[in-house]
């Protein structure tokens, strides 16, 4: 069972990527989902038996590599944090493939969708359950593979192919610098296993490398990688770009799951981070900062997607400035609540654009609440959940956060607290621009557009409302286990706080005030939006004109792919153009052509000496004759 | 002295008369003076005492192998008018050649002996007592027998091939030829036209190949 | 000088041989002129062989001076034969002309 919610997915893989041709469209679908569907329920099972029964265990399964000091294994690692992701990831994405069967069923090559959405769960299950840093690698890079694909997966569009190697570029970038973690951790520690390198992070906890603390290197390196996949700020720029993908895509790959994968590294490393103070603090600041930086591009956005999306960066950073103050399990349960509800809003936002015809700007929606009331309430219920509404999933996880960033009574928890507030507030803004701009007010579309509308069918209709409970109830019926009082006995060792800070127990006893302001905050940025879009619709286009530079910089996201562009791109396209055109074709072309054509030179010259005139053959013979006779002669 | 004489006056004669065969502008001049050389030849085979080869070079080198020539030269129609003359171009460096032959030639000559038992190393001493015709017959067909069949042979495979290369059959005649005919059964198809239509009527004219069908259009982004 | 030896008979085919040599590659007549050129030449081979013949007393030249003579009779058809369809083929014997293996 726990080896079988890792790998029926890529059973699923398998059939429908190499068999999906002779077995038919539909046949490779369903098969997938029953494969994903068979996946999810061992996985509900194993969370069952990990995190309630309190039965944590390691399936292994081949040995990988034993040279010298190197030794790593393939094997499933079966605590509380694998189990809650193990069981998180196979619901949602069973819930996509059963949403993609409705989305992409006028697409033509529905096996290789489905082969690659199953493909990818399996790199993500893989990830979450490794037994060591190179088997979490793995899941690493074949999450960002799926990723590529799946961004690309329409590759006539230049624009898909350009994001997808955006993406996969990016998050290289920030694979080297795992890679350099993980070479570090090594170094230090000796081995690659968790259980080697948990067990011995206090007696490392004053080994240096270089000058520096080592523990403190390691930190901020897989930091830097958990950046890269994560999308924070400075690796950021794949992730608006990545929406050319199909939405079931958006919504699994770039809101419940991969875009986590950051943050379930930094909460697995939970026993080497905790004795790297600098880490945390580093952690803290990128992962506030790129709070507020999402949530204030997304205010001014035009596309449905990259609302979300940017609203989805802007969840993270809540995520990372947890971990940063050694809230790891705060971490973990607005990961899970958020999947919910961003999943949600994703599939969501599918329907509105399937309804639309394919219209994603929602400057041209509108005036559409009453021809899809479901979809509306579900984004409603989304939209509830990530401004941190009280009885919503998205209240207890959010406000644990924020508590705990003040709890934690550091400056830069209170950095982050600032941040955090700034950003729901914003969050909660921009969340009800896009429901009121989208559903309410005239109809700006064309009339055979607004004619078009309809809602989704029930294929797709399902999972939302299934996600829609998860948003609902995930919030109070786990809170109590991931940060509330049995959170000890639930958690087990798979997280480890350092017990001098004593984090959980701070968690309890924050003061009063902060729930206080984030619901002032989350209440005010609804009201503020519904000002704005609903009563008084002028104003804002009045706003952005009278601050036609700061709306700009908030349009053009920071102008931070033009900066990356002008520093990065262009000149390495430079240098590559130079190696190109003179490097390969010049000189490493050149030398097999100048051969080739001093060969030829060399053959046309001797061709001259074929005149066909058989005198003049004669002529050479006898002067040869005469000049070996002559040597000859001379030689005696 | 007598002999001396006579050696240097056929030898001068010889080697003016080869001269002429080589510079003269007229081919059958040529072939005349190549003649001249072969008499000359001769004499000097008899100075030397082979009298059969001497009679041998001239009834069947010049009796049949120059008249040879001259029936050629005759048969080829050749425009004497035409025949350019392009000798000067290499002369002076040819010369050279040739002199540095020569030179080495006599250079070999004059540095060279008999070895001391040349005597013992005949092959076939002369015998003494008869004559040279005598003693040739004595040693061609018992010695060299083989040799003698099988210069037959070559004089044979000579003249097959000379016919071989010139025959020219009958260009002419119009007979037919049933082997192609036969061989032609079933593999070329007869039309018959009806009277006075041509060709057009029957179905032979290429059909153009059929268009490719259009590639389908691909659906993307949902529906429509 | 008076005295004529083995040494006056090979100076003489040295002198032959050289005028063959010389009129082959020199004439930019025709080819009948070659083959002429290649008949002196063998007349240089046989001139030599019976000198020898001659000076060592051996029947051994002159036995193979008549087989060059047959052997140079064959040649002499044969050459002649294909010079005659040459000319048919191509209706000239100048040296010039044939030159249709240029590279």
């Amino acid at each position: 069972m726990l080896v079988g919610a890792v790998f029926f997915p890529l059973l699923g893989a398998i059939i429908a990527g190499f068999f999906g041709r002779w077995i038919g469209d539909r046949a490779a679908q369903w098969v997938t989902v029953l494969c994903m569907a068979a996946a999810a329920l061992c996985g509900a099972l194993a969370f069952w038996q990990v995190a309630f029964l309190g039965q944590p265990s390691t399936v292994q399964i081949a040995t990988w590599l034993d040279v010298g000091d190197l030794e790593f294994n393939w094997a499933l690692r079966y605590d509380t944090l694998s189990a809650i992701m193990v069981s998180m990831v196979t619901f949602i994405s069973t819930l996509i493939h059963i949403y993609s069967v409705g989305y992409m069923s006028h697409d033509a090559t529905r096996p290789r969708f489905f082969a690659y959405l199953s493909l990818f769960t399996f790199m993500m299950l893989m990830l979450v359950t490794a037994d060591n840093l190179v088997q979490l690698f793995f899941g690493w890079e074949g999450v960002g593979l799926a990723s590529y694909l799946l961004i690309g997966y329409w590759y006539e569009k230049q624009s898909a192919c350009a994001a997808a190697m955006k993406a996969f570029i990016v998050n290289r970038v920030g694979d080297l610098f795992f890679m350099l973690g993980m070479a570090l951790t090594f170094v230090v520690f000796g081995s690659v296993e968790f259980s080697a390198i948990f067990a011995a992070a206090p007696t490392h906890a004053n080994t240096t490398f270089m000058g520096l603390p080592a523990l403190e290197v390691i930190g901020v390196l897989l930091f830097l990688g958990a950046c890269g996949k994560s999308a924070q700020l400075g690796l950021h720029t794949w992730l608006p770009d990545a929406m050319e993908g199909p939405t079931p895509v958006s919504a699994l790959i770039h809101a419940a799951t991969m875009v986590t994968a950051g943050v379930f590294l930094m909460a697995r490393m939970s026993p080497v981070m905790e004795y790297a103070p600098v880490a945390l603090a580093i952690v803290t600041v990128v992962g506030a900062s790129t709070a507020l930086f999402a949530a204030t591009i997304g205010c001014v956005q035009n596309d449905i997607k990259r609302i979300i999306a940017y609203s989805t960066c802007s969840q993270l950073g809540y995520m990372f400035f947890a971990v940063g103050v050694g809230l790891y399990q705060a971490a973990i349960f607005h990961l899970f609540t958020h999947a919910f509800f961003k999943a949600l809003l994703f599939l969501g936002a599918g329907s509105v654009i399937h309804a639309m015809s394919d219209e994603q700007d929602i400057r041209k929606m509108g005036g559409i609440w009453r021809k899809i009331p479901i979809t509306y309430a579900m984004m409603w219920v989304g939209s509830l959940a990530l401004a941190g509404i009280p009885l919503f999933a998205g209240y207890y996880s959010k406000d644990a956060i924020l508590e705990g960033a003040i709890a934690a009574g550091s400056g830069v928890g209170v950095f982050a607290f600032i941040c955090g507030a700034l950003a729901a507030f914003l969050t909660a803004f921009y969340s009800w621009r896009l429901i009121i701009l989208t559903f309410h007010g005239k109809p700006r579309a064309d009339q055979r557009t607004m004619d078009h509308v309809h809602e989704s069918p029930w294929v797709m209709l399902a999972p939302l409302l299934v996600l829609s409970i998860g948003a609902i109830t995930t919030g109070f019926l786990f809170a109590p286990y991931f940060i509330g009082d049995l959170s000890a006995g639930f958690w087990g060792a798979a997280i480890f706080n350092l017990p001098e800070k004593q984090m959980m127990e701070a968690l309890h006893h924050a003061p009063e005030w902060v729930p206080m302001v984030a619901k002032a905050v989350a209440f005010s940025g609804i009201g503020l939006a519904f000002l704005l879009y609903m009563a008084l619709p002028r104003v804002p286009g009045q706003l952005a004109a009278a601050a036609p530079s700061v709306y700009r910089f908030l349009l053009n996201k920071w102008y931070f792919d033009e900066l990356y562009d002008r520093i990065f791109v262009q000149p390495t396209l430079r240098a590559a153009n130079f190696l190109w055109k003179t490097g390969d074709t010049k000189y490493i072309d050149g030398m097999p052509n100048g051969a080739a054509s001093l060969a030829a030179g060399a053959s046309r010259g001797a061709v001259a000496l074929q005149t066909g005139r058989v005198a003049t053959y004669a002529f050479a013979m006898i002067i040869g004759l005469v000049v070996f006779v002559t040597i000859f002669l001379l030689g005696r | 002295m007598i002999v001396a004489l006579s050696f240097y006056l056929f030898a001068t004669i010889l080697i003016a008369s080869a001269t002429m065969v080589v510079t003269s502008r007229n081919p059958v001049h040529s072939v005349l003076y190549l003649i001249l050389a072969f008499f000359n030849a001769a004499a000097l085979f008899l100075i030397a005492g082979a009298e059969f080869l001497a009679m041998i070079l001239i009834i069947v080198y010049v009796g049949a192998v120059m008249v040879l020539f001259l029936f050629v030269i005759m048969m080829l129609d050749i425009d004497f008018a035409q025949l350019r003359e392009g000798f000067q171009r290499y002369a002076p460096f040819g010369a050279v050649v040739g002199g540095i032959l020569f030179f080495e030639l006599l250079f070999v000559l004059g540095a060279w002996q008999f070895s001391t038992d040349a005597a013992d190393l005949r092959l076939s001493p002369t015998p003494p007592g008869t004559t040279n015709t005598e003693a040739i017959g004595r040693v061609l067909y018992t010695d060299y027998i083989y040799l003698f069949q099988l210069s037959g042979l070559i004089l044979l495979v000579a003249m097959i091939g000379a016919i071989v290369l010139t025959l020219r059959e009958g260009q002419n005649s119009r007979a037919q030829s049933v082997e192609a005919q036969l061989a032609r059964l079933g593999r070329v198809e007869n039309l018959n036209p009806a009277l006075g239509q041509g060709v057009a009527t029957a179905d032979i004219l290429r059909r153009r190949p059929p268009e490719p069908p259009p590639p389908a259009r691909i659906e993307r982004e949902g529906h429509h | 000088m008076l005295t004529i030896g083995l040494g006056h008979y090979l100076t003489v085919g040295a002198i032959l041989f050289v005028l063959g040599v010389f009129g082959i590659f020199m004439n930019r007549k025709n080819v009948i002129v070659i083959l002429m050129s290649v008949e002196l030449i063998l007349l240089s081979v046989n001139m030599n062989l019976v000198g020898f013949s001659a000076a060592l007393d051996d029947l051994t030249g002159q036995i193979f001076a008549m087989f060059i003579l047959t052997v140079a009779a064959a040649e002499a058809a044969i050459g002649l034969a294909i010079l005659v369809i040459y000319f048919r083929n191509r209706g000239t014997i100048e040296v010039e002309d044939i030159s249709a293996l240029k590279g």
